[in-house]
């Protein structure tokens, strides 16, 4: 069982603890993680622009470089949700729907299948606000919405709460977007900021000192909202927390 | 009638191809009391949220007693009552056929209700029970008389009747006129009603 | 959300001296620009917080009401399948409807086009010499440009239900669905009827402004010619329609004058009675979270010695219809339940949107009448998805929302700097040796260049928010060469090089 690590571009750049934090972690759990050095995107950007056959060769060199894997596991819900579900401006062979159809998120890997019970090695003594991505919350499943009649559940809070120390708290709404969006957030600026704004601003209030998410575009988009606006507030990547780093 | 025939041949042309058959609709309410005094009481409940409010005929007390001691705070000094029930004369007669421009002046109107539903406090009237349908909008507050036998469970038992199919005009009240257009702020009486009032009373019991 | 105390007059005084946020409408052959317009919104930020916060409330009072009915997501289930098989069989539906109408008394016409509906109007208030209408709220209308056409031709058009009065008497289009004046603070309001129903400009009371409109009206609807609804629904079985008001404007419109015009679109359909349970139970509780409006109205035929007649319109219905990825918009009920919902709604306002439909719905139902105006509409948006989960006939609104950026830009609809722009990334990340290239500027400009270059105009991230840091020890590229790499036989495969700092 071999698992390619798909590093998106962002955490590549400027978040490389994450991609550090999930390939250890996944390493702890004794899964065998390869990093295909030539990697680069999932195609997202043109997609979620509407561009998709801008998208084709990104998504074709993305397909040659996991096919070989069992299992392709990424930190990052909205890129899981781009080759899982969005993944079209090419051919769909049978190497593509491999690829598509064994596109794991880190929460839903460790929750789903690895089945994880327990993070030993983990310890964090500070209050958490977890910020559901919409496309992990919506997209690929990782809770119950708050829109939605049924039984609550959440797959990253479910893990969060193994770890020694932390303590969940919960923003007055409870998974509405920040306003990263992908492209949005560029070409809507003003509306991205506030609802940024916004969004810290809700999870302070709640007494979070830390967001965390497993998305960290939407981290990235708070962080820079934040410091923009000098808030206090800290964001770290679930893998990180699960994987033991202190604050 | 040709706008008729060109519109249909063009939903012919695109409509989708799919094998979709009408659902059955359940009724959805195992939950509720099978009796009416169960029912009554969700009934004013569910008025109350509405801002509608029930009343009840004190031991003694005449129907209209029991309309001006409900209203009491509310009414001009000599109000003008427009009943569409045997149970209360009222000071000004509705006829089928008057100009519901008449009705202006209004102050309360007496009227029955056809039915109830109990899930949310709603009373359906028809233009048999309105005798001019304008008389449930154009008064400043509606009483509403409600035969507790005559309430269902809820909207699908509602819809499930044929009340629908033979009158002109069928309409359900829940509570009275209201808005909220203004900054969010729940106003009664917007255009319509300032007020409704249910008081329990059976088709047979004399007012 | 806090509610204002109504016994206090003037209880937002910053408000009062914060304008209302005013918008200019894009000329013939422009794209609306809702950016801009959301910035013009935001500008004024009492208005855009109060607006936020109002329009959360509908939401969280919608999440109480379903989450308080065990059937709730069944419901959704059954409106959605009953408005598919509804539109798959819209042809027999639409006619079994209009032959039952006819049966009914009801005259009957049919309109291919907002110019049709129009005119036809038009003619039947010139045979019975119509001068004073008043009608309840009607999208369609809105739609149709009805109000303004009938300006024209000299037909005064009163609006009765109160939020679509206030935007009447302002000039204004309506910004929501359900409630068109959610965009305004009391203060706007006061002002607005201060000038034109001569109210106490000093008196922001709700109950004070409400009652005075309610004066104003009430000899308005005795004195009208003709009334004038839309319909929430329309019953083939019956014949009938129903339409579902909070005042009880609409039971006046149809009820007082002689005459009563309907203007219906035909999607508006369902098959039977029984059906409406579903609807009812669903439409107010999506809307406003209140369990039903204040009425629902079901209108089969004339009241004696009355006049009813039915115009059913298509406008592009028909057309839709065949759009394979975007023909289920046309089960929409219009409960503006994806508006309250939509986090980009709430923070931009209505009119940013431009057009009649906003918000979600508006995304997919705006470009479906005029593809380049409203062609930046879809990217107004996260594609978070909340509105989806919230729409209780389960249109995929933003899986809509996505499909139309495609259609959008396969037409040539988006403007042609972002389209190269997206060429040229596209480019650069199907190679990894321009990859890294790229990611190595990116890093080297962060961390070279002074603030003032990279929070220049041209960066739109940066106007907002600010730059990741650059990490020390390099990217994670850097990091599983230097850690990992060398200590594994993978480091002989000369091939995993991409040559990027060899």
């Amino acid at each position: 069982m071999q698992i390619g690590l798909f590093v998106p571009c962002f955490i590549d750049a400027f978040y490389p603890e994450v991609g550090i934090a999930t390939l250890e972690l996944l390493e702890r759990f004794g899964c065998k993680v390869d990093y295909p050095f030539d990697q680069t995107c999932c195609g997202q950007p043109m997609v979620n622009a509407g561009c998709h056959p801008e998208a084709a060769a990104t998504e074709q060199h993305f397909v040659n470089q996991f096919e070989k894997y069992d299992v392709i596991v990424a930190p990052s819900g909205s890129c899981v949700h781009q080759v899982r579900d969005n993944l079209t401006a090419i051919k769909q062979t049978d190497k593509v729907k491999h690829v598509r159809t064994n596109t794991y998120e880190l929460v839903e890997y460790l929750h789903d299948v690895l089945k994880v019970d327990a993070f030993p090695w983990a310890r964090f003594e500070h209050r958490v606000g977890y910020h559901d991505s919409c496309n992990t919350l919506r997209n690929l499943g990782h809770g119950q919405p708050s829109e939605l009649h049924g039984k609550y559940f959440s797959k990253p809070r479910a893990l969060l709460e193994k770890v020694a120390g932390l303590e969940l708290v919960a923003p007055s709404r409870p998974d509405e977007c920040c306003g990263f969006g992908g492209t949005f957030s560029v070409t809507e600026p003003e509306v991205s900021g506030q609802m940024g704004r916004d969004k810290i601003a809700d999870h302070g209030r709640a007494g979070a000192e830390y967001i965390v998410s497993a998305d960290t575009s939407c981290l990235m988009h708070q962080q820079g909202c934040a410091k923009r606006i000098g808030a206090p507030i800290r964001f770290m990547h679930i893998a990180e927390i699960l994987n033991g780093a202190a604050a | 009638m040709k706008g008729r025939n060109d519109i249909l041949a063009a939903i012919r042309a695109n409509k989708p191809a799919l094998k979709a058959p009408a659902p059955e609709v359940p009724s959805f309410d195992e939950a509720y009391p099978t009796d009416t005094t169960g029912l009554w009481p969700r009934f004013a409940d569910a008025l109350a949220l509405m801002g509608g409010s029930v009343a009840e005929i004190q031991e003694g007390q005449s129907l209209e007693d029991c309309i001006r001691a409900t209203l009491a705070d509310r009414l001009p000094e000599q109000p003008i009552i427009a009943s569409a029930v045997p149970e209360l004369t009222g000071n000004r007669r509705l006829r089928e056929h008057d100009n519901p421009k008449t009705l202006h002046d209004i102050d309360i109107a007496v009227l029955r209700a056809r039915f109830g539903v109990a899930e949310t406090g709603s009373v359906c009237f028809t233009e048999k029970e309105l005798i001019v349908n304008a008389v449930a909008y154009l008064a400043q507050h509606l009483v509403v008389l409600l035969d507790p036998a005559e309430l269902v469970t809820n909207i699908h038992r509602a819809y499930q009747r044929d009340d629908y199919k033979n009158a002109r005009y069928t309409v359900f009240h829940t509570g009275p006129s209201a808005t909220a257009d203004i900054e969010g702020v729940l106003v009664r009486g917007a255009q319509g009603v300032r007020s409704l009032t249910v008081i329990a009373a059976s088709v047979d019991t004399p007012g | 959300m806090s509610t204002p105390d109504p016994t206090k007059t003037i209880n937002s005084p910053e408000a009062t001296r914060e304008s209302a946020p005013r918008f200019t409408k894009a000329k013939d052959g422009k794209r609306v620009d809702h950016a801009a317009a959301a910035k013009q919104f935001l500008d004024s930020p009492i208005h855009a917080k109060s607006h936020d916060e109002r329009v959360w409330a509908m939401r969280t009072k919608r999440d109480k009401q379903a989450h308080a009915i065990e059937e709730w997501e069944e419901l959704r289930d059954l409106a959605s399948q009953i408005k598919t098989h509804t539109l798959t069989h819209l042809d027999e539906y639409l006619e079994q409807f209009a032959d039952n109408a006819a049966a009914n008394g009801v005259r009957v016409h049919w309109a291919a086009d907002a110019a049709d509906h129009n005119r036809i109007v038009h003619e039947i208030f010139n045979d019975h010499d119509v001068k004073k209408v008043i009608k309840s709220k009607s999208m369609l209308m809105e739609e149709c440009g009805f109000r303004h056409y009938m300006e024209g031709v000299g037909i005064e058009i009163v609006e009765t239900d109160l939020g679509e009065r206030i935007q009447q008497l302002d000039n204004e289009d309506p910004s929501h669905v359900v409630v068109p004046s959610v965009h305004k603070m009391r203060s706007d309001v006061a002002k607005v009827f201060a000038e034109t129903l001569g109210s106490d400009p000093d008196n922001d009371d709700a109950h004070y402004l409400a009652g005075r409109q309610r004066d104003a009206t009430r000899p308005l609807i005795l004195e009208a010619d003709a009334g004038m609804t839309g319909a929430n629904f329309a019953v083939a079985e019956t014949g009938g329609f129903i339409v579902c008001t909070n005042e009880g404007n609409a039971d006046l419109s149809a009820n007082v004058p002689n005459l009563h015009v309907a203007s219906i679109g035909i999607e508006k359909l369902v098959p039977r009675m029984e059906d409406m349970g579903v609807f009812i139970r669903l439409l107010s509780r999506s809307a406003l979270g209140s369990p039903i409006t204040q009425y629902t109205s079901h209108f089969r035929a004339p009241r004696a010695g009355g006049e009813m007649h039915i115009v059913l319109v298509d406008n592009g219905r028909s057309k839709r219809l065949g759009q394979e990825k975007f023909w289920s918009s046309l089960k929409c009920i219009r409960c503006g339940a994806c508006m309250n919902t939509c986090p980009v709604f709430r923070r931009s306002g209505g009119l940013s949107y431009g057009a009649t439909y906003t918000g979600p719905l508006g995304l997919i139902l705006d470009p479906s009448f005029d593809a380049h105006r409203y062609s930046n509409l879809p990217f107004a948006s996260t594609l978070n998805g909340s509105c989806t989960n919230v729409c209780p006939v389960k249109i995929n609104i933003h899986e809509q929302i996505f499909e139309w950026r495609q259609v959008l830009a396969e037409d040539g609809h988006i403007p042609w700097a972002k389209k190269s722009a997206l060429a040229a990334a596209g480019k650069v990340l199907a190679d990894p040796k321009r990859y890294r290239a790229a990611i190595r500027t990116a890093q080297s400009a962060l961390k070279h260049l002074p603030d003032w270059a990279v929070y220049s105009q041209l960066n739109a991230w940066g106007q907002v928010r600010d730059m990741p840091d650059v990490p020390d020890g390099g990217s994670f590229h850097d990091w599983y060469r230097k850690n990992r790499l060398h200590k594994t036989e993978a480091a002989d495969t000369a091939t995993h090089d991409s040559g990027d700092d060899s």
